[in-house]
């Protein structure tokens, strides 16, 4: 049996209200799941921690009748059940949160949560009274209060989140899946959520938490089960664990969380953005005036709630759009319109947020992609003949210095790990000489070790001399490694304050509102009690 | 049997993503795995769709004997049927021949189509710049009719060849400039083609007084024959070209930055490549290639032509690229699969009394299934079928809302 018996030693006064017994789930050349014990008692917060690809959403996919089990059994309230299909699952009360939300967002709260699930007065209408009326008591039971006639695309995304979770509970959902549901959401939202889930649990409701940020992980959960390539490797109580060791039990080694950062020796300015503006896609002006500097050998962080123009910012520094107005300059000079390819051969490394997007081509080989911006030139070219001898040369160089994991440069890109296409792009951005190095969004979705090792590489390349610009959602992140930390907010810089005595909180008001605490709720732009984050 | 396409990898636990110190020998038999996936995904699709066809045309022929004999049903009919196809096309000398020649005009066309793809761009024009290049080719090839072979031959190839590339211009330029999509304006430039053709045709080029109208011969400037009666010159130009068309797109930056493009555009943009640049290159190079297969035609099997040149390569040649995966050197036995069915058409009408029209039920069944089963299976398998090929993604997203390139 696995350590999750021999750790927990409590025996559950009631069944289970899930059991999942030895699930062991095969896909051709990987076993995704071996021989998975998990247990959920009723009003339990279970986390399921562990790295992307460990196999926790196969785990949930099979509870969720998304997939079929090669081996082992579901057991709900003590007795051996059949998942065929979610519609099943939800029929014996197991519902998921996905960390994509499916909502409607031109349709109300109500209808979003009647969809499929219609009160019905008579054959043909819906009784919309009824299930309004329903709605706002199940929030008021679970401590929120929300219209369920405001449209769900005009409520914040932590709202949205409380709608997915209403939709569970309007279906009499016992069990409650929740899949990295903090990912999108501010320190502050994460707070709510929390304390939502909590009212759950004490309502008897059972929680199965995934992620895979530790400190999360410690501030919710009941209990904790660690799954390492598709097997459980441990199971925990917060009261008894910390984060390196759940670091370590998820990893498989020690692994440093967060990266010693030294000194840093800021030198001669290297970029001066001033008054910067840039429109979207679709013309509105979402950077509305930036002005900031970074210096050789510093790392300047800019955090904000995803889509506050840090995007648009970016992109329009290394020359993938163009400004409506002000400057870029590099090493004093003026690169305002440079297109990438200029920017490239000033000495700019840039790391995109979105490496499916935009930084790989998924169908070409590793050794392809090492020199997608720099296939052009020698030694990689010789005049307009490809030169592969080189380019297999820099692949081989790459995956060694980088530890790509891939089992030879010729391998597709798509079929490496996330952590590891996202070392691809970093070998190719980071190599060399640099005068700038842009990381946007560097580890979003990557496994700590990954993050680590990314981590480190942004501070050698700090050490070296080099002005990094680091956007990140992560505030964790950001102030991790950052020399000063900048806040975004609708398209404005709204505050900049030193990494290394920054304050997490003040930082995730800044984020949510553009405001310091105390103009916040002077200007009555966020209620009072919502001011402070919940105990 | 789309059940087992393409199975892949789950979304969470996906065979590389646990890569880490110890998974050598896991990530051993994925590989290999994965290399037997694609292989399969490569071959098995087009077999399943000649297979397909051929059961498709059984059904055909007994619909098309049931009528002519009156409710008689012979059982054996498909057979007879398709053994004379078989043997109209490749048993004998002179059958192969005609096979060759037949698929020479779809190696062009379907290099033109699968370099569009390879770009993701979807040719439809191919029909159109064929005809620019039939109407470049008998234009000079007349011009030069009384010259020496070794001038007349080059520079009709050149025109008709140069003509192509001008009608495959225009729809790059357009999309280039102003984001109009290519299948829309080629398909609205082949009727433009056409009566260009036809206008040149009764116009300047007709000969004086002929009771329909018609052009002179290109005499010297026909393309010579090097294989048997029929098989001219153009065979081997094909065969060089499919050989060029690799180089191209694998051996070259140009070629590297096509691939880039079509396999992702935003990719392509933020390498530093330009993307509207490169749309209009390639559109110009697939227009040269779909004008030689019209130059070839022209000059190497009719010499001359009427108001319309009769010919559906255009279109057969997007069925040619789409058996082949667009890979250059596939194109070649795609193409002489097609060819084989065109030269053995009027055997099997005559010896086995099935329309001719049956090979083009053959050729759009197989067109069909191409185009079609990636795309049920993966709306049927959501995970099972993630690997449509990059061709019909291309088709399909031709249907979707368009951007502007940058």
């Amino acid at each position: 049996m696995t350590s999750s018996q021999e750790v927990v030693q409590v025996q559950p006064v009631h069944a289970p209200a899930l059991e999942m017994r030895g699930i062991t789930k095969r896909y051709p050349g990987v076993v995704a799941n071996d021989g998975i014990d998990l247990e959920v008692r009723p009003g339990e917060i279970h986390a399921l921690l562990g790295e992307n690809g460990a196999g926790k959403t196969t785990l949930m996919n099979i509870l969720y009748g998304l997939a079929r089990p090669d081996e082992g059994e579901i057991l709900i309230d003590g007795s051996a059940v059949r998942i065929a299909n979610p519609t099943d699952a939800i029929a014996r009360g197991i519902n998921m949160v996905h960390q994509h939300f499916m909502l409607v967002p031109v349709l109300t709260v109500a209808e979003n949560i009647l969809l499929g699930e219609e009160t019905m007065a008579g054959p043909i209408f819906i009784d919309r009274a009824e299930a309004k009326r329903r709605i706002v008591e199940l929030g008021k039971q679970f401590g929120f209060e929300i219209d369920p006639d405001v449209k769900v695309g005009e409520l914040s995304v932590g709202w949205q989140q409380r709608v997915e979770i209403l939709k569970a509970l309007y279906r009499n959902a016992k069990v409650l899946v929740l899949d990295e549901p903090t990912a999108v959401l501010t320190p502050q939202e994460t707070d709510e959520i929390f304390a939502v889930l909590r009212r759950l649990a004490e309502e008897g409701h059972s929680i199965v938490f995934i992620s895979h940020k530790l400190y999360e992980v410690l501030a919710i959960a009941d209990r904790i089960t660690v799954i390492r390539r598709g097997r459980v490797v441990g199971s925990r109580i917060p009261a008894e664990t910390d984060e390196s060791d759940l670091a370590a039990l998820m990893v498989g080694r020690d692994v440093q969380l967060v990266v010693d950062r030294g000194d840093s020796h800021p030198g001669e300015v290297r970029l001066q953005v001033e008054g910067l503006k840039v429109r979207d896609d679709r013309g509105s002006e979402v950077v509305r005036g930036v002005d900031f500097e970074i210096r050789a050998g510093e790392i300047f962080g800019i955090a904000g709630v995803a889509g506050n123009g840090q995007d648009e910012l970016v992109e329009a520094i290394v020359g993938l759009r163009k400004p409506a107005a002000g400057s870029v300059r590099l090493d004093g000079r003026v690169v305002t319109n440079a297109t990438t390819r200029q920017m490239t051969n000033l000495g700019t490394g840039y790391v995109p947020a979105d490496r499916h997007r935009f930084g790989l081509v998924l169908s070409f080989s590793v050794a392809d992609n090492l020199v997608l911006t720099d296939y052009y030139r020698p030694p990689y070219a010789h005049g307009i003949v490809r030169n592969d001898e080189a380019i297999e040369e820099r692949g081989a160089r790459a995956i060694a210095e980088y530890d790509v994991r891939t089992p030879s440069p010729d391998v597709m890109a798509g079929t490496l790990s996330g952590g590891n296409q996202q070392k691809l792009v970093v070998a190719r951005e980071l190599d060399g000489d640099l005068r700038l190095i842009v990381l946007d969004q560097p580890t979003r979705g990557l496994d700590v070790g990954s993050i680590e090792f990314i981590h480190r590489q942004a501070i050698k390349k700090r050490d070296a001399g080099t002005a990094v610009l680091l956007v990140s959602a992560e505030l964790d992140e950001v102030l991790e490694l950052s020399d000063r930390v900048a806040v975004m907010y609708r398209g404005q810089i709204v505050a900049v304050v030193d990494g290394r005595t920054a304050d997490r909180n003040e930082i995730g008001m800044l984020m949510a509102t553009g405001l310091r605490r105390e103009a916040a709720v002077a200007s009555g732009s966020i209620p009072s009690d919502a001011a402070g984050s919940p105990a | 049997m789309t059940a087992g396409l393409d199975r892949g990898e789950d979304s969470g636990t996906g065979p590389g993503k646990g890569a880490g110190p110890g998974a050598g020998p896991r990530l051993a038999t994925w590989m290999s795995r994965g290399r037997l996936l694609q292989i399969r995904t490569a071959v098995v699709l087009p077999i399943v769709a000649v297979l397909l066809a051929v059961v498709v045309g059984s059904l055909f022929i007994y619909a098309a004997d049931l009528i002519a004999n009156k409710g008689a049903l012979d059982l054996g009919k498909p057979l007879s049927a398709y053994a004379a196809l078989v043997k109209g096309s490749v048993l004998g000398f002179s059958p192969i021949v005609t096979t060759l020649v037949a698929a020479t005009p779809l190696v062009f066309g379907g290099l033109a189509v699968a370099l569009g793809f390879k770009a993701g761009l979807f040719n439809i024009g191919v029909q159109g710049q064929l005809l620019m290049g039939v109407l470049g080719s008998v234009a000079v090839g007349v011009a030069l009719a009384d010259q020496p072979v070794f001038v007349a031959v080059p520079l009709a190839f050149l025109a008709g060849t140069l003509a192509g590339a001008a009608m495959g211009f225009v729809p790059g330029f357009l999309k280039a400039v102003s984001g109009a999509h290519e299948v829309v304006t080629t398909i609205m430039l082949n009727y433009v083609a056409l009566n260009i053709l036809a206008a040149f045709v009764a116009g300047p080029l007709r000969v004086p007084k002929a009771p329909a109208p018609v052009t002179f011969d290109v005499g010297h400037a026909a393309l010579p024959i090097c294989l048997g009666k029929t098989g001219h010159v153009g065979i081997l130009i094909a065969v060089l070209l499919v050989v060029v068309v690799w180089w191209l797109l694998y051996r070259t930056t140009l070629g590297f930055e096509i691939r880039t493009a079509g396999a992702n555009p935003d990719a392509a943009r933020y390498a530093g490549m330009r993307p509207r640049r490169l749309i209009m290159l390639t559109m110009t190079m697939s227009g040269a290639l779909a004008g030689m297969a019209g130059a070839g035609e022209l000059l190497g099997v009719t010499h001359q032509t009427q108001t319309s040149f009769a010919t559906s390569v255009g279109f057969d040649a997007i069925a040619v690229a789409l058996l082949a995966r667009s890979n250059p050197i596939a194109i070649i036995p795609a193409a002489i699969l097609f060819g084989a069915m065109r030269a053995g058409a009027g055997q099997m009408q005559i010896e086995a009394r099935t329309p001719r029209e049956l090979v083009d039920v053959l050729q759009a069944v197989i067109l069909l299934v191409l185009v079609v089963l990636p795309v049920i299976a993966r709306a049927l398998g959501g995970r099972g079928a993630r690997v449509v090929p990059e061709e019909a993604q291309t088709i399909t997203k031709s249907y979707a809302s368009e951007s502007v390139p940058s």
